[in-house]
């Protein structure tokens, strides 16, 4: 009994300590909070953003912080199920009480943690594609991962120099496909494509060869597929088993070596719209992002050991930009949002960013290059 | 023509990939009257395992193939004897959620020692795809086609010609009966586990080379394999093959012929009517009433 006892004031007490040291670290900290996919099917995008997330945070402080003020990153896993997601908003909201919050790392989790953060008035900085999440503009949503509107156009530029009339689209049945499908639906026209066979196929499918020869009976100049590994990989291999001879196009959400470790030989000669961090070495000296590109990855591969992939710099992009608009406001939230909306010229890793009250991503369609796998690795296409 | 052929052949190898785990499920059913929920799990075990050992480690394939389905049946007599046989009480509830529980389980090891991130092996032979009337099938189908077909006549051989065989079917029918005509009810309870997470491994195996294999690629294949089952008949060797193929070509034909969203649906569709219309399945097994 006795032990019992002792053993609940311990646990009381420990409680307390925790709860009273969080207070006094509160008062001199800015908290903002990280919400990604660290694990689950997304975890390719989640884990470098939380890496990413991480290293920025380490840096700013070991610079002297923000207006004197340390920042402290309190960041939970989504697993990519937009339940988790909105249960770890409302934890960031109501218990650590966040300034700001970054992520979440997919389309579906950002939509569905959208109406929380504008309650709230809590600015939050996605680092998911879908166009859906700032358009319409939501004054408290910014994002810094490149809309599928420009990955779309990016495509449709390479198609028309190509002379393709033609195509036929292959789309993953989530929101990440649903807001590729509408872009490619809505642009098609003026760029003078003609879409003859569009089809989905789910995100765990097993084997895209119905879907593929449906496509093929259409007789399209050429097929864009929309989606995330594995899915994606398993098309290119499917294309190559049923001696499909016309080019693939692949989205932007496949933009990482693991594609081509997955996909191995019929990778080759595909064609894909990617950030520049992909092929960061193969720039131009003259291209603005490069030392910007640069510095992320030498500090990336310092840190981590691991090679950088293109999503990392959603959240590398997002803290920054955070940091930025942060200076001076004294944790005023409204301060904050109209300080992000109000940025412009702010060079990333994703790309140079000029936001407005009427563009929450903030990039141009330079954000975007065309590469073609050729030989395992990536070619840019001039 | 070569549409349908195309349809039909797609729908083949995914059918006979259901075949084989819903075999899984039968089998174990027939001895325990257990659905074991992780049965998704050992296969996808079984294609992470085939990528360890034959891509990382560079076994010879047969080797590779052979060691993966004993590795993970280990894992499966591992599963009976730890989380299974233990149980106090064995009501069928509290053992259906704790095959849940184990493929949770599972997942979050295979997470842990596979990584996040998805692997690829290539197809067992480097043959080009077999053109028949414009429509292409692959060399790996042919494999899928061979080893379903070998494994299910391997089963049906062991069941009919076999004492164990015997002795398994007659534990099936009743385990009280069984021990007291001298069979070790327990040891056999024990086999069906086994081999049931064997035959979840060849699935697993065999399908290696036609997707991508992920910590989290077992519960689709565990459901499908589900449904096939229940749609044949749960308990029936044939029963189970049918239903698995039916399902594969019906899932294909409908993404060709309707569309490519209602895919998954089908399964669902189809195990819902069947469960209304004829719930001991379409080659109805003697005792499917026994839950």
């Amino acid at each position: 009994m006795l032990h019992r006892i002792l053993k609940s004031t311990f646990i009381i007490i420990s409680l307390m300590t925790l709860v009273f040291s969080s207070h006094v670290w509160a008062e001199e900290t800015y908290k903002i909070g990280g919400l990604f996919s660290v694990t689950g099917r997304a975890s390719f995008l989640g884990d470098p953003e939380k890496k990413s997330m991480e290293m920025v945070v380490d840096m700013i402080n070991k610079n002297g912080g923000i207006d004197g003020r340390m920042l402290e990153a309190v960041i939970y896993d989504t697993e990519g199920d937009p339940t988790k997601a909105v249960m770890g908003v409302s934890k960031l909201i109501n218990k650590d009480q966040v300034i700001a919050i970054i992520g979440p790392s997919t389309t579906p989790t950002t939509l569905a943690v959208l109406p929380f953060a504008e309650k709230s008035k809590t600015p939050i900085i996605s680092c998911a594609a879908g166009n859906k999440i700032t358009t319409p503009v939501n004054p408290w949503v910014f994002k810094t991962a490149q809309s599928d509107i420009l990955a779309v156009s990016a495509i449709y530029e390479h198609m028309k120099k190509q002379n393709i009339k033609n195509i036929g689209i292959l789309t993953v049945s989530d929101a990440f496909g649903e807001s590729g499908r509408q872009q490619l639906e809505e642009q098609a026209a003026s760029f003078g494509l003609t879409i003859v066979q569009a089809d989905k196929f789910g995100g765990k499918d097993t084997d895209m060869t119905a879907q593929l020869t449906k496509i093929r009976k259409a007789e399209p100049d050429a097929i864009v597929c929309w989606g995330t590994n594995p899915g994606p990989a398993v098309i290119a291999k499917n294309i190559k088993q049923l001696d499909i001879k016309i080019p693939l196009y692949q989205s932007h959400g496949v933009a990482s070596p693991k594609f081509i470790e997955l996909a191995e030989e019929a990778a080759d000669g595909i064609y894909l719209p990617t950030g520049k961090i992909l092929v960061a070495d193969l720039l131009p000296e003259d291209d603005i992002q490069k030392p910007v590109l640069a510095e992320y990855i030498k500090q990336y591969n310092e840190k981590y050991k691991v090679p950088v992939s293109g999503f990392g710099g959603y959240a590398y992009d997002a803290v920054n930009i955070l940091a930025k608009a942060l200076k001076g406001t004294g944790g005023d939230k409204e301060k904050l949002r109209q300080n992000i909306e109000n940025m412009t010229n702010h060079t990333g890793v994703s790309g140079t960013f000029n936001f407005s009250p009427s563009e929450h991503n903030g990039l141009a369609p330079d954000a975007f290059v065309m590469v073609q796998i050729k030989n395992g690795t990536w070619e840019l296409i001039k | 023509m070569q549409e349908f052929l195309q349809y039909l052949f797609s729908g083949m190898t995914n059918g006979a990939i259901y075949a084989v785990i819903a075999v899984g499920f039968s089998m174990l059913y027939n001895s325990t009257d257990l659905i074991n929920f992780a049965h998704g799990e050992f296969v996808m075990l079984g294609a992470l395992g085939l990528v360890t050992l034959w891509k990382t480690a560079g076994l010879p394939l047969p080797a590779a193939f052979i060691l993966t389905v004993m590795g993970v049946a280990g894992a499966g007599l591992l599963f009976e004897r730890l989380a299974i046989r233990t149980v106090s009480k064995p009501h069928p509830i509290v053992l259906v959620i704790i095959t849940v529980g184990a493929s949770i389980f599972l997942r979050g090891i295979a997470m842990l020692v596979w990584g996040k991130d998805s692997h690829s092996v290539p197809p067992f032979s480097q043959h080009n795809p077999i053109d028949i009337m414009g429509a292409k099938l692959l060399a790996q189908s042919v494999w899928i086609f061979c080893i379903v077909l070998s494994v299910v006549i391997l089963l049906w051989f062991f069941y009919q010609k076999s004492l164990t065989g015997k002795a398994m079917q007659a534990t099936a029918i009743s385990k009280r009966a069984a021990w007291l005509t001298g069979i070790p009810a327990e040891k056999m309870v024990l086999l069906a586990f086994i081999m049931s997470t064997g035959m979840g491994a060849v699935a697993g195996i065999i399908i290696a080379p036609v997707t991508m294999c992920s910590y989290d690629m077992g519960t689709m294949l565990g459901l499908k394999g589900f449904c096939a089952a229940m749609l044949g008949g749960i308990g029936s060797l044939w029963g189970a093959l049918i239903g698995g193929f039916l399902l594969g070509i019906l899932e294909a034909l409908g993404v060709g012929f309707f569309s490519s969203a209602i895919k998954d649906a089908i399964a669902f569709v189809l195990l819902l009517l069947i469960l209304y219309f004829r719930p001991g399945g379409i080659i109805k097994s003697t005792d499917a009433s026994r839950f």
